[in-house]
């Protein structure tokens, strides 16, 4: 039985929403009150929730095979015929949405999360300039993510994909009299730059490679009607045309890699994410941490099928993903600013995602995308309640002592912190288990993998240990609260605190549908995915993922317990127990601790090798521009036009207009004597007229002289 | 009877008399006392006219005169009341305004 029903055919209004009110926000939000600003804002994201919701029930009502609808709105980009493998293709990129078991763990995330985020934000920003502008791109950017992950083809992606790089820019930025944050969205901004070149051209290699950047052809009726990159991908390895691992998959693999490190902040393209920190901070939970940054590993997990068959890519998704999973933990081992702590700790945890997807894992890679979706939005709204509780501080060193002042906020920050770090029967234990078991299975496959698997386990070691550094300095120990904001320290409103709870809520149990794994059986959540991470069938390349014996599979829970309690305990005794031991740890490494603080000099180093001499180059050009095109070209030009312009002014000058004057002199001349008349007084017109009328009389006066003779 | 030429001498001395006033006086409401008498002029010749002609056309279109007479001499009044309000004078010759 194919899904259908009311939501599903009406999945378009599920971005539509959102887009309607941002329009709204532009053109009518200035005159907009607060509350009308809300009620259409977060209304439209709650509409849009509800709409998802029904479609993911609807898509689900249908058996496993058939979760697949898609609907194509529209023809939109006909280039004809056009060259693809070996011949010319009708190529077709369509505005089409496709709702399959990938797409509905993406749009339950981006709208559940983002309509909490939504209503906290109505309390976050109630005192700030801007409320509208705020709330307006907040849509718009909830319509380019909903696009992203609901688009049926790559291009359709891609205009989400830029869209959310566009909202993020403008968020970041939000304050954007401050230079600081100016420079963050441009950082970003041009950094994601980056990596959208790399996956443009992915694109345009899969389009020639494929002849079609539809995903899949399922669900869209009549299959040789429409071509999609999963059934020619398939078609292509059947008949022999591309092999497992064919340099030119492996180059696609690659290039689409490339835009997912700029947008999912991997090394090396993951330094604006930090800097991102600037903006609002629901932005930094929506955009930096639960959606946006997430739409890498969602395009990495839609195009598996590729991926599955190009085993080297594959390897350097893994590695990169684990090296930015400890690269970034270890920064955050020693940041001072309560949301650059949780900013490398998502750079870290996408990492782990990446770890996940290399190693063949998609559906952990996405299990854990959902479950950091929920703790680290509700880290970052439980941060914001802090700095809004202490009215904008942001430096853990200056808070402490929170636990009972605000203890709405501090106890869903405990179970997020719980979650993050990995503790049973949190949502992230369930997570990180899966991807770090999948690693270790890899590992007795082939060695090489082990090393991936340690550095995941360390790194989870690490996280342990930051997320409770920071947990204790802000909530625990002795008030380090400057006197003057202590007095002020309150209690956020119900709209920011009520979605901590929720998430809190999901912090705990969105990691339950790995239960099953405890007693031997598949993850729920890995089933659901099947369908559509399955790949191409192929008798060499695919990576097939198998199942632990149950004894391992706790052994491997137990280890990563055991390493995430000692980051607790080193934590606990460094920050908590013994505050000096941390000083005196830090100064026997003086250097590894300055390296740290200066977050490896990645920035210097980038602004050395890269800025400063595309600078150099620009200011090399500036010169070329200065002295050779405006100093010959535009200037010569101008020497020789005003050259030509005096000559033009000497012939219109005594000519041209010599032969006007002389027209109007001689008509000036002739006037001269009728002009005599007019004086301008009355009198003199009346005496002029007498005399006319003497001359009359004058001359006619023959003929009155006879009348009048007559007359008498 | 008398000869209709006295009439006319009258009525051309009458007309000379206010025709040099028009031109020649500097203050606009003599001009206008002027205007009357060369109107009151015509009226003279048209009474005279329609006395020897025996047609009673000249007598009413005299009394028209008279009441064209008073209307424009309460516009001309108006017009210079409105001009001394602006220019504080009524000197015809510091009207010059008219030219070109």
């Amino acid at each position: 039985m194919n899904p259908s029903g009311y939501f599903l055919s009406h999945l378009y209004l599920i971005p539509l929403f959102p887009l309607m009110t941002a329009a709204l926000m532009l053109f009518f939000g200035r005159r907009l009150a607060h509350s009308a600003v809300s009620f259409f804002c977060v209304g439209s994201v709650f509409l849009s929730f509800v709409h998802a919701t029904g479609a993911v029930f609807q898509l689900l009502a249908a058996d496993p095979q058939h979760r697949v609808y898609q609907q194509i709105l529209f023809e939109w980009i006909t280039p004809g015929p056009t060259p693809a493998h070996g011949g010319l293709v009708p190529f077709i990129a369509d505005w089409g949405y496709l709702l399959d078991a990938l797409s509905c763990v993406m749009i339950l995330v981006v709208t559940g999360v983002g309509f909490l985020i939504h209503v906290y934000s109505i309390g976050y920003m109630a005192h700030e300039g801007g409320y509208y502008r705020f709330f307006g791109y907040l849509n718009l950017f909830m319509f380019s993510m909903l696009t992203l992950v609901l688009a049926n083809n790559l291009l359709l992606l891609f205009v989400g994909w830029e869209g959310v790089g566009l909202c993020s820019y403008l968020l970041i930025g939000f304050y954007f009299l401050k230079k600081s944050a100016a420079d963050a969205g441009k950082k970003a901004f041009i950094v994601n730059r980056i990596g959208d070149a790399g996956f443009i051209l992915g694109i345009f290699l899969i389009a020639s490679t494929f002849g079609t950047v539809r995903f899949s052809s399922q669900g869209l009726g009549d299959p040789l009607a429409f071509t999609g990159i999963v059934q020619t991908l398939g078609t292509m390895v059947s008949q022999g045309r591309l092999i497992a691992g064919a340099p030119g998959l492996t180059i696609i693999a690659l290039l689409l890699f490339v835009g997912a490190t700029g947008k999912s902040a991997q090394i090396p393209l993951y330094v604006w994410l930090p800097d991102a920190m600037e903006g609002p901070t629901p932005v930094s939970a929506l955009i930096h941490a639960a959606t946006m940054v997430t739409a890498g590993v969602y395009m990495v997990a839609r195009m598996n099928a590729i991926y599955q068959l190009a085993p080297i890519a594959m390897d350097v998704v893994a590695m990169v993903g684990a090296i930015t999973a400890i690269f970034a933990a270890s920064m955050a081992l020693v940041q001072n600013d309560i949301k650059r702590v949780l900013a490398y700790s998502t750079i870290s945890q996408l990492g782990y995602m990446f770890l996940a997807l290399g190693v063949g894992a998609f559906a952990a890679g996405i299990f854990h995308l959902m479950t950091h979706a929920f703790f680290k939005a509700l880290l970052f709204l439980g941060a914001g309640s802090v700095i809004h509780s202490l009215s904008g501080e942001q430096d853990i060193r200056k808070m402490g002592g929170l636990w009972n002042t605000i203890p709405a906020t501090s106890r869903p920050f405990l179970i997020a912190t719980l979650a993050l770090a990995g503790i049973f029967p949190f949502a992230g234990f369930f997570s990180k288990d899966e991807i770090l078991g999948h690693a270790f299975h890899r590992s007795q496959m082939m060695d090489r993998y082990l090393a991936l698997w340690l550095v995941g386990l360390i790194t989870a070691g690490m996280t342990a240990y930051y997320m409770f550094r920071l947990l204790f300095l802000t909530f625990f120990g002795l008030s380090r609260v400057s006197p003057e904001l202590e007095e002020h320290i309150h209690e956020s409103p119900k709209t920011m605190t009520v979605p901590l709870m929720i998430l809190a809520f999901l912090s705990i149990s969105g990691g339950w549908f790995a239960l099953p794994v405890l007693w031997g059986e598949k993850n729920t959540f890995g089933i659901f995915l099947e369908p559509v991470l399955g790949g191409v069938e192929t008798e060499t390349g695919s990576v097939q993922l198998g199942q632990h014996t149950l004894f391992k599979e706790y052994f491997l829970m137990i280890l990563s317990l055991a390493v995430v309690g000692m980051g607790l305990w080193l934590a606990y005794q460094h920050f908590l127990k013994n505050p000096k031991l941390h000083d005196k740890f830090a100064t026997s490494f003086p250097r590894l601790h300055n390296l740290l603080i200066h977050k490896y000099y990645v920035d210097e180093i980038y602004d050395a090798l890269f800025v400063n001499r595309i600078k150099d180059l620009s200011t090399a050009l500036g010169w070329v521009d200065a002295h050779v095109i405006d100093g010959l070209g535009v200037d010569g030009a101008g020497w020789l036009t005003r050259l030509l312009s005096r000559i033009s002014i000497w012939w219109d000058k005594w000519i041209v207009d010599g032969l006007v004057n002389l027209v109007g002199k001689f008509t000036e001349g002739l006037s001269v004597p009728v002009r005599m008349f007019q004086t301008g007084v009355f009198s003199s017109y009346a005496m002029w007229i007498l005399v006319g009328v003497v001359i009359l009389l004058g001359y006619y006066g023959h003929h009155m002289q006879v009348w009048l003779r007559n007359l008498r | 009877m008398m000869p209709v030429g006295h009439y006319l001498f009258l009525s051309f001395a009458l007309f000379m008399i206010g025709a040099i006033g028009v031109i020649t006086r500097r203050n606009v409401i003599v001009i206008l006392m002027s205007i009357e008498l060369i109107l009151n002029a015509v009226n003279i010749n048209l009474v005279a006219f329609s006395r020897i002609f025996g047609d009673v056309h000249g007598q009413i279109f005299a009394l028209f005169i008279i009441a064209d007479a008073a209307a424009e001499a309460a516009v001309g009044l108006g017009i210079i009341i409105a001009f001394f309000r602006n220019r504080e004078t009524v000197r015809a010759d510091e009207m010059d305004l008219l030219k070109w």
